[in-house]
């Protein structure tokens, strides 16, 4: 199991400089390799998952000596095999979606190149047992993804791509400024050990560390108030890219390392699970408030990923099991059903040509996989019963109830009502209302609804991952592993220390 | 008294980042605050008297300096050369789009 590690990032890597050095001759060459990769890396992270157990892999074999570590470490365990299958399953689909899609741009090479740096740096900030290597892992992603959202080079796109990288590069100061205060403090990187110095103890430095990774990881996850660059970045980016910045990438390097850290670095206090509740809350509520007037489709999306990200920090905030497995389930959820609607959003903007909500209609008879899947989508999100978004809003709302926060599940249910028109809205106007002016569109090509149809499969799949048996092997370790805290994270060290043959 | 200056600088990074319009005096903000993220490492891993951290047989009188911040330093400043020329890049990309370096005239996206 540990051989395995590296590859995640070793394999992205290596591809990501294979692709413009192989496809000079023929550009199908990239398709080619970036999907397998993608498919490669999605086989590998189930595996990992199902394995179960935990693993510690040591670079360069600098095992740790009488306990203290050298070297850097990369750490699975639950939490990170989920945040894994959940970055390189959408990975897959948007690399399976781009086949066609970026028949659009110039530059396919290029194109794969950065996707599979960005893969490779969300992987790793998953998998990283240290503290400054996750901010460089954090770093690879970021500015692969800067360079993404500009990628299509137009006057919008430039625009939200400088708002974009000037918030970011701020962000990651504020996490490399945590991260040197937590070295000054203990003398250690390796989280776990890191970990049992602090011990649970709350004094200046590692409050003001605590300020800054809140700040800096909350930017990068978009949470209100730190969501102002979120709105343009992400409908700006390609479709596939959108699909994969609202669908992965503020989770992995945003919500993961946060709770990674808030939980197993630190420690969780009643102060910072309220700071958690309160920033969850108002993204939960200020997101959809701003949804609700958009008529551009994708930015509607966009305002709505700060709404979900919302419930999942909220989830995961509140500290107890229920809670914490009830957000990473909506994690999971919200990464299929918003990449699939970020890619209905591309293959309408691919055949119309507009993202103007009010000048499309009727598009359901004529892209029958596109308005079927979106319908899927638009359900889950919304909480419609049979579909998995269903369940992980009602476990958030049970959760907080169990909690004894009334006030928060009356606010996730409100949210939840509003996001239900909010997408009635977008089905009216984009798929149902037959104007005389709308568009004529055929369906978008093969694999395109190849992409789309998986996605919305898993949308009604996923809702089993709560049934109990399912849940025991998926969610429930990841979520007693957040719960047990810093304590029983450093112990994953102790078992590597055991000494070599 | 040094860690004070050096949290000083940090705060007119973020000041400039904050306040200034035009878009390369934007870009100037980053960099001073991530010279002072890279400085403040740096003054951590400082020691009275300290040599340099390479080590001779018997060893220095007054010990060494903590090499792992200067490790840690030259990465950051390899990550911060590749941000900054993105944003270097993009800004020059608006100006030849938009005719202004102004970040009030970039305006096209709303709400």
């Amino acid at each position: 199991m540990e051989a395995v590690l590296p590859l995640f990032v070793i394999l992205p890597l290596g591809t990501a400089f294979l692709v413009p050095v192989l496809s000079r001759a023929n550009e199908r060459v990239a398709d080619a390799l970036g999907n397998l990769c993608m498919a490669a890396l999605l086989a590998m992270s189930v595996f990992a998952l199902l394995g179960g157990g935990e693993a510690t892999y040591w670079m360069g074999g600098w095992r740790p000596v009488a306990g203290v570590p050298l070297g850097i470490s990369l750490v699975l365990d639950g939490l990170s095999g989920l945040m894994l299958v959940a970055v390189n399953l959408i990975g897959l689909a948007a690399t399976v979606y781009s086949i066609s899609y970026m028949s659009r741009f110039t530059a396919r090479s290029r194109y794969y190149c950065l996707f599979l740096l960005m893969v490779a740096g969300m992987n790793g900030a998953v998998l990283t047992g240290d503290l400054f290597n996750l901010f460089v892992f954090i770093e690879i992603a970021s500015v692969a993804s800067y360079a993404l959202v500009a990628f299509g080079c137009r006057h919008e796109e430039l625009e939200a791509s400088f708002r974009y990288v000037v918030l970011g590069g701020a962000a990651s100061t504020f996490v490399l400024l945590g991260v040197a205060l937590l070295y000054a403090r203990t003398g250690a990187l390796n989280m776990a050990y890191v970990a049992s110095v602090i011990g649970g103890a709350a004094d200046p430095p590692v409050m003001m560390a605590l300020a800054l990774f809140v700040a800096g990881l909350g930017l990068k996850a978009a949470l209100v108030p730190f969501h102002a660059w979120l709105p343009d970045a992400h409908p700006s980016a390609p479709a596939p890219i959108s699909a994969m910045l609202s669908g992965v990438l503020i989770k992995a390097i945003g919500v993961y390392a946060l709770v990674r850290l808030l939980y197993h670095v630190i420690g969780i206090t009643p102060v910072s699970s309220n700071i958690l509740l309160v920033l969850g809350a108002l993204s939960m509520i200020g997101g959809v408030f701003l949804a609700v007037g958009q008529w551009d489709f994708k930015r509607l999306l966009a305002y709505h990923s700060i709404s979900q990200i919302g419930y999942v920090i909220l989830g995961i905030g509140l500290g107890t099991p229920l809670g914490v497995a009830a957000g990473l389930f909506h994690l999971v959820n919200h990464a299929t059903f918003k990449s699939l609607l970020f890619l209905n959003a591309g293959a309408v903007e691919y055949r119309t040509g507009t993202r103007e909500l009010r000048r499309m209609g009727g598009l359901a008879s004529e892209m029958p996989v596109t308005g079927g899947t979106s319908m899927v989508a638009s359900m889950s999100i919304a909480g419609v019963p049979p579909f998995n978004g269903f369940f992980s809003k009602l476990a958030i709302i049970i959760a907080c109830v169990a909690a004894g926060r009334w006030g928060y599940a009356v606010w996730a249910v409100v949210v939840s009502l509003m996001t239900l028109a909010s997408f009635t809205k977008v089905q009216k106007y984009g798929f149902f209302d037959k104007r005389a002016d709308r568009p004529r569109a055929s369906e978008a090509p093969a694999s395109m609804c190849v992409a789309m149809l998986g996605l919305a499969v898993l949308c009604l799949a996923m809702g089993a991952l709560w049934l109990p048996s399912v849940r025991s092997v998926a969610l429930t370790p990841a979520a007693e592993r957040v719960v047990a805290g810093p304590a029983a994270y450093s112990s994953l060290l102790a078992e590597a220390d055991a000494p070599e043959e | 008294m040094i860690y004070s200056l050096v949290f000083v600088l940090f705060l007119v990074g973020l000041y400039g980042l904050l306040t200034k319009r035009n878009t390369m005096k934007i870009v100037i903000s980053v960099i001073i605050m991530e010279c002072a993220v890279n400085l403040f490492l740096v003054v951590l891993g400082w020691r009275e008297g300290g040599a340099a951290p390479i080590v001779e047989p018997g060893g220095v009188a007054g010990g060494y300096v903590d090499p792992i911040p200067q490790a840690l330093v030259l990465t950051s400043i390899v990550i911060g050369l590749g941000v900054i020329a993105l944003m270097v890049a993009l800004s020059l990309r608006l100006y030849e789009r938009y005719g202004t370096f102004d970040i009030g005239r970039i305006r096209r996206l709303r709400g």
